[in-house]
């Protein structure tokens, strides 16, 4: 049985009904009972609807065109509707707010057995059952606001696991976590997999993440073909992933810049088990020691002082207790921490969305606290994470425009900002166009102009790449390193342990409304106690430069991250 | 921020009845209340609802916000019924006693006075347990309840979410207020109500594209767990009936047929103390 094929693609294909081109051509794939597979591209290539077409929300919900073969469980995909495919595919979607669906815990676990018409007593056995399986039961009774982020992916995963299932898909299981959740959420996804023996199926483009448990295959996708389907070690072995605007795991690619030939054999798929030799190690240390040392930037004057800030909600939430920070002119800075940790309820004080209780909030010797929300956002500038948040205008031109018209400012002179600041942000050539027609990234690029064209001092970002692949991560992350030599401060609320190493020299770490250490980001990812309690996570390198003794993993790391941006500019 | 439509759990005997036996109840008790103009009945009605508010364990300041917004309306609505009809209450009693004259067809008599009691008095029977259905009924019950009293379990269920959703959409709209205030939006007084209204739309639009993209993920979620897959489902919430229940429903009967035969005896539906 162990062999036993569970979902088969023969040179399968697809097209939606509102597109010219079709998003699959030619997928041959099989999955086998019991296997664990990453499927792995960028944005677009089409392994989201992949996913689709095995939980049947193609074509069921998003209606096109298929050829070829698809089977599920042996039968025809394409003839079985969402609730037959249901009863075999569990899906775990990306956002684990979003797909909340029971308004407590419990309920929502239950929430296929009451459409099943199961009688309530046993149902509340099967919850029972259930949530002892995906360790949730202190939280039953819960709303989805009382528990975290890995709780609610828990949750998730008990929602489906009430069904008996051949297939647990995962679409993009660790986009909305922090570092050590996310490192909790693979953790669980390999114990369910073994407890369960049903077929796992991960789409991330976060390799690394996923690959901190084994995975048995690893699929690439690009362009709606699959360009590799075989085991980890040889692919990563290769260039394919960096090709396809796939990020690999940084080892990887440390071990490729020293020269270290990887063969598979050597286990590069799981770091804990990778195989290096003295030769190798020595080679490791050797392209360290030649590599020139990053200059470390001056000391510029303070923009921001705050001292002693201490901010209590309405409802008596006690969000931020005596954070004091400066920030100074040109910086360009991370701010990590936790979910509920304050970085937000920082920034909404910063921008005066609310006002504190207590402390010094100063901007260039002015104290912020004497102007209004508009007045500071002449100088602090706030830039939301989902752009359609920010977004009123339905033309480009319009939505960047907006603040000067509100702040009355002359129609030629906005022509002249908005034109200035489009160019700027790589829009000029899209300024008649209508926002609808813009990609995510251009949509954020859209946000972030309409804040410039008001030429603050400072800008403030809420995680500004979540959901974004490697491509589209560069892409946003250049610009605003662009923007910060042109002498705007930048600062970046983020979960990406990789965004803050590789463009923010500093990190200031927030737990628990404090703040818990503010110094150079490679430091803070090598103080054990700050990466616990602000849920981060080392990254791979400090593994790789202690297993070939280089003592000293920050400046290892820091001296990589300045190769491998080179690199990538090259 | 302010607590609209929330339950609000309390260990109480009406908190254990059912939500169908509640919404059943709330009803029954409406019903009796708006049909009837005797008012010795809407007063010991008025009196019966608040007993049960007291066994209920809800406090005053617990829903002082939808009680304030309800009385707003029960004076807006007597105000405009004086207005447009001032001679009401005689047409009715068929007697005119004049208390005093306002001026022009505005004269205060104690027949339209007396009806502008029973008005007030058909608020204060129903809103207390209108109110106390909203905050003693679990919101994942209250789809259940109205499952149970025979409306589709879709329409139900959509109920249920719309309700929840409330607080997540309060917030976001704050959310997109502040940034939009930021970008120089004025939202305060110091605007004209038409730049306030144009200082709306630019948060709505923003709001109602956020909700779409949320409507498409729930969706998504509830089929693939098979949502819409039969006629019926059962509920995790559900709750069998005790003894309790059906005493509630008993009372609430009564009064609804109490209600309904003096409605119908003769003489009218009004209780009439000036002849």
């Amino acid at each position: 049985m162990e062999n036993e094929v569970v979902i088969s693609f023969e040179d399968f294909g697809f097209k939606y009904t509102a597109q010219a081109e079709p998003t699959l051509y030619h997928i041959d794939l099989k999955i086998h009972r019991g296997e664990k597979i990453l499927i792995a591209g960028p944005s677009g290539c089409g392994k989201s609807t992949l996913a689709h077409c095995i939980n049947g929300l193609v074509p069921n919900s998003y209606p096109g065109k298929a050829t070829g073969k698809l089977t599920v469980g042996g039968k025809d995909a394409l003839k079985l509707d969402l609730f037959g495919l249901s009863k075999m595919v569990g899906t775990v979607l990306q956002d684990s707010d979003g797909q909340f669906i029971g308004l407590t815990v419990a309920e929502d676990i239950a929430f296929a057995l009451e459409n099943d018409c199961i009688p309530t007593v046993e149902m509340h056995a099967a919850v029972e059952r259930i949530a002892e399986l995906v360790d949730i039961k202190r939280v039953l009774k819960h709303a989805p606001h009382e528990i975290s982020g890995g709780q609610k992916q828990r949750v998730s995963l008990g929602g489906v696991m009430v069904n008996d299932l051949d297939v647990l898909l995962f679409d993009e299981p660790l986009a909305n976590l922090d570092p050590a959740t996310g490192k909790q959420a693979i953790v669980l996804i390999d114990e369910i997999q073994k407890r369960t023996g049903c077929a796992v199926i991960i789409i991330e483009h976060r390799v690394e993440d996923v690959l901190y448990r084994p995975v048995d295959r690893m699929v690439v996708m690009g362009d709606g073909r699959i360009l590799y389907d075989g085991d980890p070690d040889s692919v990563l072995c290769g260039g394919l992933l960096q090709e396809s605007g796939i990020r690999e795991p940084l080892y990887v690619t440390a071990l490729k810049y020293a020269g270290v030939e990887l063969t598979p054999d050597m286990r590069p798929s799981y770091l804990p088990e990778l195989k290096l030799d003295q030769a190798q190690k020595e080679k490791v240390k050797a392209w360290f020691e030649t590599q020139p040392a990053p200059k470390k930037a001056a000391q510029t004057p303070v923009l921001l002082r705050v001292e002693n800030l201490d901010f209590t909600y309405e409802t008596g939430h006690h969000a931020l207790h005596d954070i004091s920070a400066l920030i100074h002119k040109g910086e360009m800075l991370s701010i990590v921490g936790t979910n509920g940790a304050g970085k937000s309820t920082f920034s909404k004080v910063v921008c005066g969305f609310e006002k504190a209780q207590r402390g010094v909030l100063e901007l260039d010797g002015t104290d912020l606290n004497t102007l209004s929300i508009k007045e500071r956002a002449d100088h602090i500038g706030y830039v939301m994470q989902n752009p359609n948040q920010m977004i009123s205008k339905t033309q480009i031109f319009d939505e960047v425009a907006l603040g000067l018209r509100n702040r009355g400012v002359s129609e030629e002179e906005i022509r002249s900002r908005v034109e200035e600041t489009l160019k700027i942000c790589g829009l000029y050539p899209f300024r008649n166009w209508p926002v609808s027609a813009l990609s995510y990234g251009q949509k954020k690029r859209v946000t972030i102009a309409s804040i410039l064209v008001l030429r603050p001092e400072m800008i403030l970002l809420d995680e500004p790449t979540a959901g974004q692949d490697l491509k589209h991560y560069t892409e946003i992350m250049d610009f605003l390193s662009e923007l910060n030599r042109q002498g705007v401060t930048v600062v970046l609320i983020t979960h990406d342990m990789h965004l803050m190493l590789e463009y923010t020299p500093r990190a200031i770490v927030f737990n628990a409304g404090t703040v818990i250490d503010d110094k150079p980001a490679a430091e803070v990812l090598n103080t054990p106690q700050i990466v616990e309690a602000a849920h981060l996570k080392e990254t791979s390198l400090y593994h790789l430069s202690q297993a070939c003794g280089i003592d000293s993993p920050e400046e290892f790391t820091r001296r990589f991250i300045a190769r491998d941006r080179e690199v990538r500019k090259a | 921020m302010i607590n609209l439509f929330n339950y609000i759990d309390r260990p109480s005997v009406i908190h254990k009845l059912t939500g169908a036996t509640k919404l059943v109840c709330m009803l029954l008790w409406c019903l009796a209340a708006m049909t009837s103009f005797y008012t010795p009945l809407l007063i010991g009605l008025s009196v019966a609802g608040l007993l049960l508010f007291k066994l209920s364990k809800i406090k005053f300041s617990d829903i002082w916000f939808m009680l304030a917004a309800t009385i707003a309306f029960m004076v807006l609505n007597n105000v405009m019924i004086y207005l447009f009809s001032p001679e009401h209450g005689t047409t009715i009693y068929g007697t005119r006693t004049i208390l005093f004259k306002i001026a022009g067809p505005y004269t205060v008599t104690a027949e339209q006075l007396f009806y502008h009691l029973n008005v007030i008095l058909k608020y204060a029977a129903s809103i207390p347990v209108i109110l106390l259905f909203i905050c003693t009924t679990n919101p994942s019950e209250f789809a259940a309840s109205l499952n149970r009293i025979g409306v589709s379990y879709r329409i139900s269920y959509a109920v249920a979410l719309a309700l929840r959703y409330i607080p997540d959409i309060q917030r976001e709209y704050r959310d997109i207020s502040l940034a939009q205030q930021a970008r120089g939006t004025e939202m305060s007084k110091k605007a004209s109500l038409i730049d306030r209204l144009k200082a709306v739309s630019t948060i709505l639009v923003p709001l109602v594209l956020s909700s779409v993209e949320r409507i498409e993920t729930i969706s998504n979620a509830m089929e693939l767990r098979g949502f819409g897959k039969g006629k019926k489902r059962s509920w995790y919430s559900a709750r069998k009936f005790s003894g309790m229940d059906i005493v509630f429903i008993v009372i609430s009967a009564v009064l609804m047929v109490i209600s309904l035969l003096l409605t119908y005896r003769n003489g009218g539906r009004y209780f009439n103390p000036f002849i």
